[in-house]
């Protein structure tokens, strides 16, 4: 145990998710080794975060202002809604530059399990966007288990009366990896999937 | 310490680390087992997909001093359909919770593993009705566990009958000269429903049943769930999440 300032940094980062107590001392002693300017600036980043970011009013992903930055874009297309479990959803579907419609972040996953159902998520803003939004397809890319399908099922259930095209993300094969190495799962999703070439 | 092979049902999964899982397995040998999946989070998992709840698959484990580890899976039942359906899969989450709840591990219960896999086809096989074998599975399980309910006969003096006061703590359907005063008498048809749900035996007639005696139904259903959270100690999360006609 050491004592003090030092220790309470060490207390600190070892509330951090993967931190262990030994990471936690290891980056205590790097930041009081580093150059002050470095630490002043870590310390300066966190609580400009905490102060300023927020959840988006429309759409739940992170933002600095009331609205995101997707959102405020008048260039995306309002007619396609994609609905994603968590913000850093958001940033892998973008990476892809495949998609542009706008987002709907539900906040977690249904769970039964662990007592996460669907009031607990931002369900009752969706059909809310639903109504006000000219939005004819919705893209259920919840993840790809069980708390994610559930989720998609009890979601597509919910919305068939509501007139709005409900589509579902694609599950198959990994780029780059042999078919001999897929699980059976897998694999029969990629055939019930499958599409036309030249289609 | 070294490799095993056994078969077991996949009952929950916990996030571990950055791409790794932490799977509680109902297996037919050992009882509850604890393992790591290493890197099932990853698309390009060798076994992610074969390791997902209610899963029925055959490993291959390496025996650790804490957490088993996941060496191989192969898929015997991916019970895929379950997943696929809200009801059927907060069903089947009800189900599993209850045995994460009452297997112990290294001790072998093939009687809890034949009725989970029993359970978990049933609602593989269709979606129609699944709350109905919820209450089923709750009151078989609990008298796997030893905790059977009493339909034939007095729960207190055993007399032999159809009786008709039902009591959560004394186990069951009581006569008239032991049910305490105030108990309310229901209609056989509960008796009969709460019969059904805790005889072993075919699970494809029980929507059936169910249909008969709808509000007879939904009696035996709050018993057999008030009967498993009391005898087994355990309020179960899921519950409320199935759907009921």
């Amino acid at each position: 145990m050491y004592e003090g300032a030092i220790q309470d940094l060490i207390d600190e980062l070892g509330r951090l998710p993967g931190v262990g107590p030994k990471s936690a001392q290891r980056i205590a002693f790097h930041l009081m080794q580093a150059e002050p300017a470095d630490a002043r600036r870590l310390a300066d980043a966190i609580t400009t975060v905490k102060d300023t970011v927020r959840f988006c009013a429309r759409c739940f992903n992170v933002s600095e202002a009331e609205h995101c930055r997707i959102c405020q874009d008048q260039r995306r297309d309002g007619t396609l809604l994609c609905v994603v479990e968590e913000a850093r959803d958001v940033q892998a579907i973008e990476r892809t530059r495949e998609f542009r419609g706008r987002y709907h972040v539900l906040g977690g996953a249904i769970s039964p399990i662990d007592g996460v159902g669907p009031d607990e998520l931002h369900i009752a803003e969706l059909i809310r966007r639903l109504d006000d939004e000219p939005v004819e397809e919705l893209i259920l890319a919840t993840n790809p288990n069980v708390e994610g399908e559930a989720t998609a099922s009890y979601l597509s259930r919910l919305l068939e009366h509501l007139g709005v095209r409900v589509t579902r993300l694609a599950s198959g094969l990994p780029v780059g990896g042999d078919l001999d190495y897929a699980d059976e799962v897998t694999l029969g999703r990629a055939f019930s999937g499958r599409r036309e070439l030249g289609a | 310490m070294g490799t095993y092979r056994d078969q077991g049902i996949v009952l929950r999964t916990y996030k571990l680390g950055e791409t790794d899982r932490i799977v509680h397995l109902l297996t037919q040998g050992r009882g509850k087992v604890r393992a790591v999946a290493k890197g099932v989070r990853r698309p390009g998992s060798r076994f992610g997909g074969r390791l997902e709840p209610y899963s029925h698959v055959d490993l291959q484990l390496y025996e650790g001093r804490n957490l088993d580890i996941v060496n191989q899976a192969e898929l015997l039942a991916p019970h895929a359909a379950i997943r696929a359906d809200y009801a059927t899969s907060a069903a089947a989450a009800v189900m599993t919770e209850l045995t994460d709840a009452v297997a112990q591990e290294g001790e072998r219960d093939n009687a809890l593993f034949l009725l989970l896999r029993a359970g978990l086809q049933a609602l593989d096989a269709g979606p129609g009705d699944p709350a109905v074998f919820v209450d089923a599975f709750l009151l078989r399980a609990a008298s796997v566990v030893g905790f059977h309910v009493f339909t034939d006969a007095c729960a207190v003096c055993r007399t032999p009958g159809r009786h008709v006061f039902l009591s959560v703590k004394a186990g069951g359907a009581l006569c008239a000269d032991c049910a305490p005063p105030g108990t309310r008498a229901v209609d056989t048809r509960v008796i009969d429903a709460v019969a059904t749900f805790s005889r072993g035996g075919e699970w494809s007639a029980l929507p059936g049943l169910a249909r008969e005696a709808p509000a007879a139904r939904a009696t035996a259903a709050s018993y057999a769930r008030a009967f498993a959270e009391h005898h087994l100690d355990r309020r179960f999360k899921a519950y409320d999440a199935v759907p009921r006609p």
